[in-house]
C-alpha cells in the first residue's frame, strides 16, 4: 500500500536530523521555561541545574520532573510560560483522578497540535476526499477540538458531532457517507452495537478506518471492533498536559505509535527511581514538549507504563514508537497487594467470548479487600440450566484468577445494565476510598 | 412430543419480575406455565406461553433469553400419578434436569412440565407407558 504522510519530510527525515532538530529546540525551550515559569525555575534551582547545564537532549536527565501534583499546586497559571494576552484557548482534563487540569495554548500551540492530529489522520489513510466524523466531546475535552483540527488541516470533510445522541450519529455517518471516524473506543464498540440493532451489517456503511484514543483498549477490542465497522482501527495517543491527541499515532502497521519527536522528546523511566532506563524497557513514559509556547512542561511523568521501540517500520516514517500503554498508575488497582489493570479483565472477557461491557467493583470488608466484577451475559452463553449459567461464571472466576493472581467474584448480568457512558466509560467502582 | 419453551434471565432485584411479565402483558402474551430457578444474584424464569416467537422477539430487546423444548406430560390428579412417569425414566436412565407442576382444567386435571437430557428418548419411554405428552396448544 502507498504511503502518504502529512509532513513528510519530518515524518521520515533520518535519526540524525530529528536529533538536529531537538537539540537545537531543547536549548531554547528550558531556557525560554527557566526565564518565564518561576514554578520550574524554583525545582531546576532545588536540583542545582541551570539552562547552562542543557546542551543536548542528552542532558535532559539532569532536569527535575513534574507530576500531577505538580500540576495541581501550580493550578491554575503557575506553569503558564507566556503572557496570558498571546494564550488564545484553554483546554482542561475531565478530572477523573482529582483536581482539573488546565491547559494553556498560543496560536502557535493549537497550529502544531492539530499538525499533530493531521499526521495521524494522514496515517490512518485520510486524504481531503474523506468525510470524518468527529465524536469525540468538544469543548474543554481535547479530543472533540484535536481532531477537529487535524480533520480541516487534511482537508476532510468534517463532522463536527461531539460525543453522544447515538441516533444522529448513525444517520449522518449514513447519509453523508462518513469514512473515517473519531471517537473512543468504548464509544466506537457501542456505535457497532447500536448499527447492528438498528439493522445494519458492517458492510453497510462507508467507514473505512477509525482513530480511537483516550482512553485504554486491547488488541481484542480492536478485533472486535474493526469486525463489527468493517474497517481498520487506529491508535491515537495524548493527554491535555503535552497538548491532547496526537502525542503519538499509528501507522498501518499497527504495531505501535510513532511519537511526533520533533514536538516531543520521550523517555521511559523506572517509575520507583526515577532513573532513566534504556530502549525496550518497561516503564513510566515521560514527555518533555520542546517547543510549547503556552504549556510548557518539561519531564512531565504520564504515568502510562509502556515500551519505546526505534525498530524500523514498515510505513517509513522514523519517529519512536511506544507501545498501547499497558496500565497506568491511576488506573491500577492495587488488591490484597496485587497489582490488578482493567485491561487485563477486559482481554479475559474477550477471549472468553464476552462483551467488553463490565464494572469492577473494589470494597473492603473485614480489613481484606474485595473485587466483584459485573459482566453482561449475552445469548450464547446463555443456558436454561442454572448449573451451566453458574458454572459459566465459575470459568470467568478461573480464567480471572489465572490473569490477575487474585481471585474476583464475577457476576453475570443482563446485557446494557453495566453502566456505559457515551464518553469514557465508567469501568471501575473503588468504594475502599469511601472508607479511607 | 416436545414443547418450547422460553427461559429468561432475570437479574435478582425487586421489580425485574415484573418488567416482564408487563411486557408480555402488554403483548397480549399469556403465560401457561412458569417456574423460576433463583441464585444469589440472578434467577431463570421458565415460560410456556401461548405465542413464544413473538413472546421471544419482544423479551430479546432487553433481556437475554433462550428457547428450549421440553416435555409437557398430562396425569391424573391422584396420588401416585407423578411416580409412574418417574419411575419409567429411572428404568430407561433418562435424567431429569429440572420439572415443574401444574393443575390445569384439562380433563385428567395436571400436568408437568419436564426438562430431561434426552428428549428423544424421553417421548419413547412415555409413548411406551401409554403416558400422554401435550403440545402447547392442549395446555
Amino acid at each position: 500500500m502507498a504511503q502518504h504522510y502529512y509532513q513528510p519530510e519530518i515524518e521520515t527525515a533520518s535519526r540524525e536530523k530529528i536529533l538536529e532538530i531537538q537539540n537545537e529546540k531543547i536549548v531554547k525551550q528550558v531556557r525560554h521555561v527557566y526565564d518565564n515559569v518561576p514554578y520550574y525555575r524554583k525545582l531546576m534551582e532545588e536540583k542545582g541545574v541551570t539552562p547552562d547545564d542543557i546542551k543536548s537532549v542528552d542532558d535532559i536527565k539532569k532536569l527535575p520532573f513534574l507530576t500531577k501534583a505538580d500540576l495541581r499546586d501550580a493550578y491554575p497559571y503557575g506553569l503558564l510560560g507566556t503572557d496570558l494576552k498571546k494564550c488564545v484557548r484553554i483546554q482542561s482534563t475531565s478530572g477523573t483522578t482529582g483536581k482539573r487540569v488546565v491547559a494553556f495554548y498560543t496560536q502557535e500551540d493549537i497550529d502544531i497540535w492539530e499538525e499533530c492530529c493531521a499526521r495521524a489522520i494522514v496515517a490512518a489513510g485520510g486524504t481531503n476526499e474523506d468525510v470524518c466524523q468527529v465524536c469525540y466531546g468538544y469543548g474543554l475535552f481535547t479530543g472533540g477540538p484535536g481532531l477537529n483540527g487535524g480533520s480541516h488541516k487534511v482537508g476532510c470533510l468534517t463532522l463536527p458531532m461531539s460525543s453522544g445522541n447515538t441516533e444522529r450519529q448513525i444517520q449522518f455517518m449514513m447519509d453523508l457517507g462518513s469514512t473515517i471516524l473519531c471517537c473512543t473506543p468504548s464509544y466506537a464498540a457501542y456505535i457497532g452495537e447500536s448499527l447492528a440493532e438498528a439493522g445494519y451489517k458492517p458492510e453497510d456503511n462507508k467507514l473505512k478506518a477509525g482513530i480511537f484514543g483516550a482512553e485504554p483498549w486491547t488488541e481484542e477490542m480492536r478485533r472486535s471492533i474493526e469486525k463489527s465497522l468493517g474497517i481498520k482501527a487506529y491508535d491515537i495517543y495524548g493527554l491535555t498536559e503535552t497538548s491532547g491527541p496526537g502525542v503519538s499515532f499509528e501507522c498501518s502497521e499497527q504495531t505501535g505509535m510513532h511519537i511526533n519527536e520533533d514536538h516531543f522528546y520521550a523517555e521511559i523511566i523506572d517509575p520507583d527511581t526515577g532513573e532513566v532506563l534504556p530502549e525496550g524497557s518497561k516503564g513510566e513514559l515521560v514527555f518533555t514538549s520542546l517547543d510549547k509556547e503556552a504549556f510548557p512542561l518539561l519531564r512531565y511523568r504520564t504515568r502510562d507504563i509502556c515500551v519505546l521501540s526505534r525498530k524500523k517500520c514498515s510505513c517509513g516514517r522514523t519517529h519512536v514508537k511506544m507501545s498501547k500503554p499497558m496500565g497506568r498508575s491511576d488506573d491500577m488497582l492495587i488488591i490484597r497487594g496485587v497489582n490488578v489493570f482493567p485491561s487485563q479483565i477486559e482481554t479475559v472477557l474477550l477471549n472468553e467470548g464476552y462483551t467488553p461491557n463490565y464494572q469492577i467493583l473494589v470494597d473492603r470488608v473485614n480489613n481484606s479487600d474485595t473485587i466483584d466484577i459485573n459482566v453482561e451475559l449475552t445469548p450464547e452463553q446463555f443456558s436454561d440450566k442454572v448449573s451451566e449459567t453458574q458454572a459459566k461464571e465459575k470459568a470467568l472466576e478461573s480464567a480471572m484468577r489465572t490473569m490477575l493472581g487474585i481471585g474476583p467474584k464475577v457476576h453475570l448480568v443482563p446485557p446494557k445494565s453495566v453502566v456505559r457512558s457515551e464518553g469514557k466509560a465508567v469501568r471501575v467502582i473503588d468504594k475502599r476510598k469511601l472508607h479511607d | 412430543m416436545s414443547i418450547k419453551q422460553l427461559s429468561v434471565f432475570v437479574e435478582n432485584k425487586p421489580g425485574k419480575l415484573l418488567e416482564i411479565v408487563k411486557t408480555l402483558a402488554e403483548a397480549e402474551i399469556n403465560i401457561r406455565a412458569m417456574s423460576i430457578a433463583d441464585t444469589r444474584d440472578f434467577g431463570i424464569l421458565r415460560l410456556i406461553v401461548s405465542d413464544i416467537e413473538k413472546a421471544k422477539e419482544i423479551l430479546s430487546d432487553d433481556c437475554v433469553v433462550t428457547v428450549t423444548e421440553v416435555i409437557a406430560v398430562e396425569m391424573s390428579d391422584k396420588a401416585g400419578a407423578l411416580s409412574n412417569v418417574l419411575k419409567a425414566f429411572g428404568e430407561a436412565e433418562i435424567n431429569i434436569e429440572y420439572m415443574y407442576a401444574f393443575t390445569a382444567s384439562t380433563e385428567l386435571g395436571a400436568y408437568v412440565v419436564i426438562r430431561v437430557d434426552d428428549n428423544c428418548a424421553a417421548e419413547k419411554v412415555l409413548a411406551q407407558e401409554g403416558i400422554a405428552t401435550l403440545d402447547v396448544s392442549a395446555i
